[in-house]
Parts: structure tokens; C-alpha cells; sequence
């Protein structure tokens, strides 16, 4: 600041020194007229005027007095926050504190979902979907992923759009010591330049290696390359073994690329998959197509034009594409429910700093009316209210100011333990830092709150009743800010009762799903997706016989009571819906009821604990070649059959995605032989509402020959345990995926999780939220007690002496408890009221956002509010008390 | 003295601005001679109020129609004398064809029977 203001300094002692020349030269001329020196001089001085209005109207020239008065202002509200340090310490800390929570959920926010994808000009990228004109599913819509062979006639007709496609594809990389899982892509050659990300080291795929038999080449994620190769150069050019097949390494990428929110370790060649359905246009795996606007072209212009390749495809293609177009829209990071969890956590974080703010302007208004006296006495002096006002804003901006820098002090240092603490994987967490957006929030947030304070305190300033301040004592000024004070202390009880009815309800909720039956025993079990080795999957008899012997083998390590393989694992992600029907005539597409289908082996019901209502489960006579059979559980017994008995009956499943055969024209049939309770497969929190619940299981062994690879692929192992689960992973992954005792050491185990870490996560949600909402509506009742309690003391010590009167003609003690508890019980009255309704919205929102959630809990509402009264009363019942020990000649003699 | 006071014009808006750029034509001067000179000038009928005449001067120095140095003056006193610029010279002519055009205007205003009378 000195440094800025150096020049005015300066041009300040010239204006003096012109001044003061002035008054000498016309002192001279009086003497020189035959007057006295001193009376020269008096004279001079007196025809010269105010000297101080002088200067000051001739600095109003410069043009800069509005900055000045700012400084001045600024240092004058310093000097008073440093004469009272209590004051400021409070207010410091409340701001900080509220601020600096508010800066932590911006932060994170903003590197979730308000930043850019980390991509060159991102808002010019597009994902593109097939789309066709009915509604085939339920779940997606019309909404289909790409057919591959679409894709190539779209990249290459599109005049709008640079296309690139990919999809997920893991394996097993296994040249490196042990055989280890690899999150992987495929990726078509033009992918990275599309995304517009240069390659850290080698080169991206050529054109031509992205063909069927071409030389299978490889690239590698940052990741893997420090992890396999030390981050050594050589790495590239040297061999890479992924499912048996040896790739060579062609290209590095950079560290913290990831493509869909996930960093694959590597990426290979999509044209090389020659798997036969990948060149279906009808039936087959799905590819996810994104592409760039060219240079010039609209997202407009990219519709006709995806349009017109979709209706030529169509006539070409009338099988499969009859219907058929592809849409596209910006491409958005794919966060999933995270941001409303983030959204609901910044409201209630917003929620705490607005009862900060309540605080901190109720104490700054009891200053305010003990400063009355003072404002008045400049006022009467000549200063205009509005730079009354004005000083008042700029003492509030300087407390949030430094309140806010605190605040971003404390974002700086607390962003890292939330979003380390946060459930689950938060998607773009490396994104999340301090930036200037983060800055511009907090210096937003901390001008507001400042102005949000202040303005109540700076608009009560005298104007009117000057004299009348002027005149009076202390104590008859005190009555009108009272209505002013109840507001804020309304205002704060308020938003109390939102924040704590809100967490009492996530507590009630999370009780009762914690309390919910999942369906399953899930003590002692392991649960953990499993590679066998690429060449077991070569042909259908070797891969069956590779899994039986995983079975026999796990069931010799001690420990293990009983095993079986599962494709969908309850509560874990990943699930197959499938339509069935009763009758062989399955209606089609979206009108057809849709189940979830688990494929198992017959000790499943053994080691998840399912119970067997009726009928049998599979045994080992359920292979291939013999009757199609599946067990259904409750849900499905009742919404296919209702009161019947459903043993003996069939289910018929639609031929699209039937795991009997790989035949895609009818239907295929299964006789019901058991039914088994319900498993909660969508977790405990979501299960109720989930859209498909119904379940049903079918041997593993009926799967047929040509699905056998892809199932492979898919299977977990489930093991009940006699000791602690995770005791049995080590021993576990010895036997099954070592190189000795005939196994090839290309096998790997992975996603290891205890079935109690699984019924656990699918609270995270939940648990995460109400530990948060808890400490938040902890904080706002401390807030909220805090500013009963200085409100009433100041109230209360502002009627001392009326007290002293009343209790002299006779009011007792417990009359003067009364007549406080009377005041506060209004304020806490106002406020319950308030936050009562606005609990209710806030209760209806949750329950929205959050699975499992009831809109109300009247019981939860009615006991959080008493908490709330009670903590309120207690907070106003100290200064009440002490009112109630005046003693009336002491406080009569005080004014 | 007293006569002084009561026989001050209050200058109208603008009019202050005119009468120092037309003083500074005869040569330099600092703020006591400028203020003398004027009364001087006016017959001691128009006496500049120095709380006029400083925020004046610092404003025509702001829109550079005059500028200021400090010279010593002939009693080896330091002084701030100001000067006129070249645009100060050009401000000037339109003020005095302005000032010129209301003086006109408002002696119309105040005699309008001789017009008549002549017409």
C-alpha cells in the first residue's frame, strides 16, 4: 500500500507547501502595508479561509478519492478489529470456518464437474450412440452402442466429424514375475489424435495396424510403464505379454490420462480384435464412438450429416439397420450420482455459512448499537450517511476478506483429507486443486458474506434522530435493534433445524438399511474375479475342464468349507437382465418383463447362504445335453406365477441374450425346479427401488459351447470360509495361480473383496453423507447456540437498568428469568417454525438423491427439534440467570 | 476590507476557470499573485475565494489547460507557478465566445424594451 501511495504522499507536502507560500507572501504584503506582523498574520490566515477544507477540496481534484477513502476506511477497521480482539477472534473464526468449508466443496466440484475435460478444446469433442425410432429397453431406451462395422462407414463418410472408437478390454499381462490383471482399451488408431493428447514417449497406432492380422503392437499407460519397466526408455520396441499373445510396445502415454474417468493400463488395436461378432452389425459387443467437430463444422451440421449416413446404412442394411440412426452430443465426463452427492453437500455447507454469517452479523450489530453514540457524533460532525454506510460495508468486507483468505488457507490443507476420505473412487480426483476459479469462489463468497453481515448493522446507522441519540443515554437506543437480533437468531435456529433434521434422517436411514437382510450370509465369505489362462480359453472343453479343476483345487486349501463360480456377484457391480415370459410366446423388445440372471455352479446357495424355499438347486446332473433348468428366487415367483406353484413350471427367455444358446431366433426354454429367497443385488440402500429385481440362476454347465469363452471371461469364484476371508487370499492365489503343480502361471486373481466389504460399500453412500451432514448440523447447533447466548447476554446487559427498576418495585428473581426466557423462547419459536417447513423441502430432496431415504420421519423430526429447544433454552438459560441475580441498587446506580 | 465582503460576486460555474486561463495569458504567475491579479483587474469588486481557487487550478492542471513547476520566487521563496499550455489557449478562445453569447443572452433578457423600441 505505501509503496502505491508514495506519489500522493508526496503531492500531499506540495500542496502544503503552495499553501503555506501563499499565507507567507500575503502575510509579507500586509506587512509591507503598515500592519504588525502578528496581526499580518492573523489577518492572512483569516481571509484565506478553512486551510484543512482547502486541502481537502483540492484533493477531491485529483480524482482519486474514492480509493483513498477505501485505504482509509480499510486501516480505520483494522485499528478497531485490533481494539477489540474477542470480537475478532470469534468472527475470524466463524468466517474461516465457513468459508473455508464452502471452498472445499467448490474445489472439489470444480475439478469433478465444472472443469474441462483434460483435452485439447474438449467442447469440440462428441459421443456418438446409435439410436433407433422404438424404444427396444428399458433401461437404455433407444439409446444402443455402436455395431463396429457402423462405425467404420460412419468414420468414413462423416464431413463433419473426425471419429475415434474404443472399449474396454482387460487381460492378463503375464511376462513380468507372476501373471497380473490389466485394465485395458482397445482403441481405434485414431483415437488420441481425435482427443487431441500427445503420446509421452513412441507413437500412436498407424492406420494400417489397426487392421485384422496386423503386427500386434501395444501401448502403455504411465502407470504400468514405471511399474513394469522403472520408467525405463527401452521399454519401447521390447515384448509385452497380454493373454498369451506377445505384443510389442510401441508408445508411452502420458501420466494421468485416462479415457471415460478410467486410466487403462493398456491400449491395443480395436481393428485387430477379430473376434467374428465384432464384424455383426446385429448381434455384438458394443463399441463406444466419440469424435471432434472439424475445424468450422456445428453440432447442427454434424446431425444431418450423421442423419443422412444413418438413412443411407439403413437401405443398405435393412436387417440391422432398418430404423437406425446415430445421434451426438457433447461429450461430458461421466460422473455418475456424484454430482448430486456434491451438489447436496455444497447446499449444506452453503446452509453453515449462512448461519456463520447470522452470527457474525448479530455480534457486529451489538457493536453497531454500542458504536450508536459515535456514528452519531461523526454524523452531527458532517459526515453523509452513505459514507456512514460505506464505512460500515468496509469494516464487514475487511473481516470476510480475512475470514476468506483464512477460509482458503484451510481448502488449501483440507481438500486432501476429503477427497481421500471420500467412498469409493471419485472420478477426475487428480483434476482436483486450487485454481482461479477456486480463488474467484472464495473472494465471491467472502465479498458476500461481508456485505450479508454488514448490511443489517450498516443500515441501522443514525440519520434521522440524530439529536435525539445524541441527547439520550445508552439504554433508551436499545429497544430498536431488539426485533433485529430475534431475526437473526430466528434465521439461525432455522437453518439449525434443516441441517439437523436432515442428518438425523440420513442416521434413521442408514439404521434401517443397516438393519435390512441383504439375502445372503455375508460372514466369511471371499469373493474375487479370476483370469484362467488364455490358453485354456482356446476351445470350450478346455476351459470347462479348467474350471473344474480351480474347484477341486481351491477345495483342498484349508480353510475353505465350500465353493462355487459366479458370473454377477450380489452388490458388486455388473448384472445381466434378461426378458422371460411364460409362454413361448416372448413379446418383443421393451414389452417383455426383464430378470436378473446369475449363472453359478451347485454350491452357490451353500456358500452365499441363500435359503431354498422350494423345490431343488442344481446338482451335477444339470450339464449340457440334459433338460435347460433355473431356479428362481421369491420376486420372480410371484410376478410370473402369482399364487401358483411354480415348481415343474417353464420360463422362456428371449433368444437376444439367452445364455442357453447362441442361437438368436426363438426363444429358449428352462423348467423352474426351485425357488430361493431374494438377494439384495443392487445393495441395501437401492435394491427396493431398483427397476429390475426379479432373479433367477442357471447352471454354469448348460452354458454352451460358443458362449463358453465369453462366460470365461466373466466368472468370479465365492468361497465360504471357516477363518477370516482375507487369511485365505494369499494361500488362495498360491494354489490357483502359481506356476507349479501343473497350473501355467498365466492365471490371475483380482478385485478381491469380502462379501461384508461389498454389503458395506453399498452404504458408503450413505454412511459418507451422514457423517458430514452430522458434523455440519453439529457445527450449526453450536453456531446457533453460540448466537442465542451473545445475543441474549447483549440484550440482557442492555436491560440492566430496567431490570434494576423492576426488580426494586418488586419483580423476583424468578419473574426476571421468565422475562428473558420469554424473549428467547419467541426467537426459538420463529425459527423452529421456519426450519420445520424448510426441513420438509429439504427432506422431500433427499429423498430424490439418496437411495433408501423416507421423505419424512416424523419421529426423527420431533426428537432433533427437541434437541434443538432444549440446547437452545440452556444457551439462553445462562444469561437469563445471571439477569435474575441483579442486584437493583448497583445496576440503578450504572447509568 | 469588510467592503470586500460584501461587495463579492459569487462567480458562476465555469466563470472562475475563464478568468485564470485569461490571467495566465499575460505570463506565468503562482496561486497569490493569480488571486491578486484578478481582484486587481475586477477593481476589487470579484475577490477569489481560496477554496475555489486551489481545487481550480488543480483541475485545469488535471485537464493539462495549464501547467505547474516550482520556481523560486524574487523574494527567494519557493513557489508553484503555473502556465498556460497550448490547449489551455484553445479552451480559452471558446470560453470567451461562450461567455460572450450569454452575456448577450442575458442582457437581451434585461432590457428587452429597447430592442422593441428600436424595432
Amino acid at each position: 500500500m505505501r509503496l502505491r501511495f508514495w506519489g500522493r504522499e508526496r503531492r500531499d507536502q506540495q500542496l502544503e507547501e503552495e499553501i503555506q507560500a501563499h499565507l507567507r507572501m500575503a502575510t509579507r504584503e500586509r506587512i509591507e502595508h503598515g500592519e504588525s506582523a502578528k496581526l499580518a498574520e492573523q489577518s492572512a490566515r483569516r481571509e484565506f479561509g478553512n486551510e484543512v477544507l482547502v486541502k481537502e477540496a483540492t484533493r477531491q481534484m485529483w480524482g482519486w478519492r474514492w480509493i483513498e477513502d477505501l485505504v482509509q476506511d480499510a486501516r480505520f477497521a483494522i485499528r478497531q478489529l485490533g481494539k477489540n480482539p474477542g470480537f475478532a477472534v470469534v468472527a475470524l473464526l466463524t468466517l474461516a470456518l465457513g468459508i473455508g468449508a464452502t471452498t472445499v466443496m467448490f474445489t472439489v466440484i470444480n475439478g469433478v464437474l465444472l472443469k474441462p475435460l483434460p483435452y485439447w478444446q474438449p467442447n469440440r469433442l462428441v459421443t456418438i450412440d446409435e439410436q433407433t425410432e422404438k424404444v427396444t429397453s428399458r433401461i437404455w431406451g433407444n439409446v444402443w452402442a455402436f455395431a463396429y462395422p457402423n462405425f467404420l462407414d460412419c468414420k468414413r463418410e462423416s464431413r463433419t466429424l473426425d471419429f475415434a472408437a474404443w472399449r474396454y478390454n482387460g487381460g492378463t499381462a503375464s511376462d513380468h514375475g507372476e501373471a497380473e490383471y490389466v485394465e485395458g482399451f482397445q482403441v481405434s488408431s485414431e483415437m488420441f489424435s481425435v482427443l487431441g493428447v500427445p503420446l509421452l514417449r513412441g507413437r500412436a497406432f498407424l492406420p494400417e495396424e489397426d487392421q485384422p492380422g496386423a503386427a500386434p503392437v501395444i501401448i502403455v499407460s504411465y502407470g504400468l510403464w514405471q511399474h513394469l519397466y522403472g520408467g525405463n526408455p527401452e521399454a519401447i520396441g521390447s515384448p509385452l505379454v497380454l493373454d498369451g499373445k506377445s505384443f510389442t510396445i510401441v508408445g508411452i502415454m502420458p501420466a494421468g490420462f485416462r479415457m471415460n474417468e478410467d486410466e487403462g493400463d493398456v491400449f491395443t488395436p480395436l481393428g485387430q480384435d477379430t473376434s467374428p461378432s465384432m464384424q455383426n452389425r446385429d448381434r455384438h459387443p458394443g463399441i463406444s464412438v466419440l469424435a471432434r467437430l472439424r475445424p468450422g463444422a456445428t453440432l447442427a451440421q454434424a446431425h444431418v450429416d450423421l442423419g443422412l449416413i444413418g438413412h443411407r446404412l439403413a437401405e443398405q442394411y435393412p436387417e440391422s439397420n432398418a430404423g437406425r440412426s446415430f445421434v451426438a452430443q457433447p461429450l461430458h465426463p461421466d460422473v455418475g450420482d456424484v454430482r448430486s452427492t456434491l451438489w447436496l453437500l455444497l447446499g449444506a455447507v452453503t446452509l453453515v455459512l449462512l448461519i456463520a454469517c447470522a452470527n457474525v452479523a448479530s455480534l457486529l450489530l451489538a457493536r453497531a448499537v454500542s458504536r450508536e453514540r459515535e456514528l452519531a457524533m461523526r454524523a452531527a460532525l458532517g459526515a453523509g450517511r452513505g459514507r456512514l454506510v460505506r464505512q460500515c460495508l468496509t469494516e464487514s468486507a475487511v473481516l470476510g476478506l480475512s475470514g476468506g483468505a483464512l477460509g482458503v488457507l484451510l481448502a488449501e490443507f483440507g481438500t486432501r483429507p476429503f477427497v481421500a476420505f471420500w467412498p469409493g473412487r471419485l472420478p477426475r480426483a487428480g483434476e482436483i486443486q486450487l485454481d482461479w476459479r477456486v480463488l474467484l469462489f472464495a473472494l465471491a463468497a467472502s465479498l458476500l458474506t461481508g456485505v450479508l453481515f454488514g448490511l443489517a448493522p450498516a443500515l441501522r446507522n443514525p440519520s434521522r434522530e440524530l439529536d435525539q441519540i445524541l441527547r439520550a443515554g445508552a439504554r433508551s437506543v436499545a429497544g430498536g435493534s431488539r426485533r433485529l437480533h430475534g431475526n437473526f437468531v430466528a434465521f439461525e435456529i432455522a437453518l439449525a433445524v434443516v441441517l439437523l433434521v436432515s442428518a438425523g434422517m440420513l442416521g434413521r436411514t442408514l439404521l434401517r438399511l443397516s438393519s435390512l437382510d441383504p439375502g445372503v450370509n455375508v460372514k466369511n465369505v471371499l469373493v474375487t474375479r479370476m483370469a484362467i489362462s488364455p490358453s485354456a480359453l482356446e476351445n470350450p472343453a478346455q476351459a470347462r475342464a479348467a474350471w473344474q479343476d480351480e474347484l477341486v483345487r481351491a477345495r483342498r486349501v484349508p480353510g475353505v468349507q465350500a465353493i462355487a463360480l459366479v458370473d454377477t456377484v450380489p452388490m458388486r457391480e455388473g448384472n445381466n437382465q434378461l426378458s422371460y415370459w411364460t409362454t413361448p410366446a416372448v413379446p418383443p423388445g421393451d414389452q417383455a418383463p426383464l430378470a436378473l440372471a446369475t449363472s453359478v455352479t451347485p454350491d452357490y446357495l451353500k456358500v452365499m447362504g441363500i435359503p431354498l424355499l422350494k423345490g431343488r438347486f442344481f446338482d451335477d446332473g444339470d450339464r449340457l445335453g440334459n433338460e435347460h433348468v433355473v431356479v428362481i428366487d421369491e420376486v420372480l415367483a410371484e410376478q410370473a406365477f402369482g399364487g401358483q406353484e411354480p415348481v415343474g413350471k417353464h420360463l422362456w427367455l428371449a433368444a437376444a441374450g439367452s445364455p442357453f444358446s447362441s442361437d438368436t431366433e426363438t426363444p429358449d426354454s428352462a423348467r423352474v425346479v426351485g425357488v430361493v429367497g431374494h438377494v439384495r443385488h443392487w445393495g441395501l440402500a437401492s435394491d427396493d427401488q431398483a427397476q429390475v429385481r426379479a432373479q433367477f440362476y442357471y447352471p454354469f454347465a448348460q452354458v454352451p459351447d460358443p458362449l463358453v469363452g465369453r462366460w470365461s471371461e466373466l466368472m468370479s469364484i465365492a468361497v465360504r470360509t471357516d477363518i477370516a476371508p482375507l487369511n485365505l487370499v494369499e494361500p488362495l492365489r498360491k494354489e490357483l495361480c502359481s506356476a507349479t503343480g501343473g497350473v501355467t502361471g498365466d492365471q490371475a486373481l483380482y478385485e478381491v473383496r469380502t462379501m461384508e466389504q461389498l454389503a458395506s460399500a453399498s452404504l458408503a453412500r450413505q454412511r459418507f453423507l451422514l457423517l458430514l451432514f452430522g458434523i455440519f448440523a453439529g457445527l450449526a447447533l453450536l453456531l446457533a447456540c453460540v448466537g442465542i447466548y451473545g445475543v441474549l447476554s447483549y440484550l440482557t446487559g442492555q436491560r440492566v437498568p430496567e431490570i434494576g427498576i423492576r426488580m426494586a418495585l418488586g419483580a423476583r428473581a424468578r419473574d426476571v428469568l421468565w422475562l428473558v426466557l420469554r424473549q428467547s423462547l419467541g426467537m426459538i419459536f420463529i425459527g423452529v417454525g421456519l426450519g420445520s417447513a424448510a426441513a420438509l423441502v429439504a427432506g422431500r430432496l433427499l429423498h430424490h438423491l439418496v437411495d433408501g431415504m423416507r421423505p419424512t420421519e416424523p419421529l426423527t423430526f420431533a426428537i432433533l427439534i427437541s434437541v434443538l429447544v432444549f440446547a437452545a433454552l440452556f444457551a439462553s438459560f445462562l444469561p437469563a440467570h445471571r439477569a435474575s441475580c441483579i442486584d437493583p441498587m448497583s445496576a440503578l446506580r450504572q447509568e | 476590507m469588510k467592503s470586500h465582503y460584501q461587495t463579492r460576486i459569487e462567480l458562476l460555474q465555469g466563470t472562475l476557470d475563464m478568468l485564470i486561463l485569461q490571467t495566465l495569458r499575460w505570463g506565468p504567475q503562482h496561486g497569490y499573485s493569480l488571486s491578486q491579479a484578478i481582484r486587481a483587474n475586477s477593481g476589487d469588486i470579484l475577490q477569489v475565494d481560496t477554496g475555489s481557487l486551489y481545487p481550480a487550478l488543480h483541475r485545469l492542471e488535471g485537464q493539462r489547460w495549464i501547467s505547474a513547476e516550482w520556481k523560486t520566487s524574487e523574494n527567494k521563496q519557493r513557489v508553484r507557478v503555473y502556465r498556460l499550455t497550448v490547449a489551455g489557449r484553445k479552451r480559452l478562445v471558446s470560453e470567451r465566445s461562450r461567455w460572450a453569447q450569454l452575456s448577450e443572452a442575458i442582457a437581451g433578457i434585461l432590457n428587452p424594451t429597447t430592442e422593441e423600441s428600436e424595432a
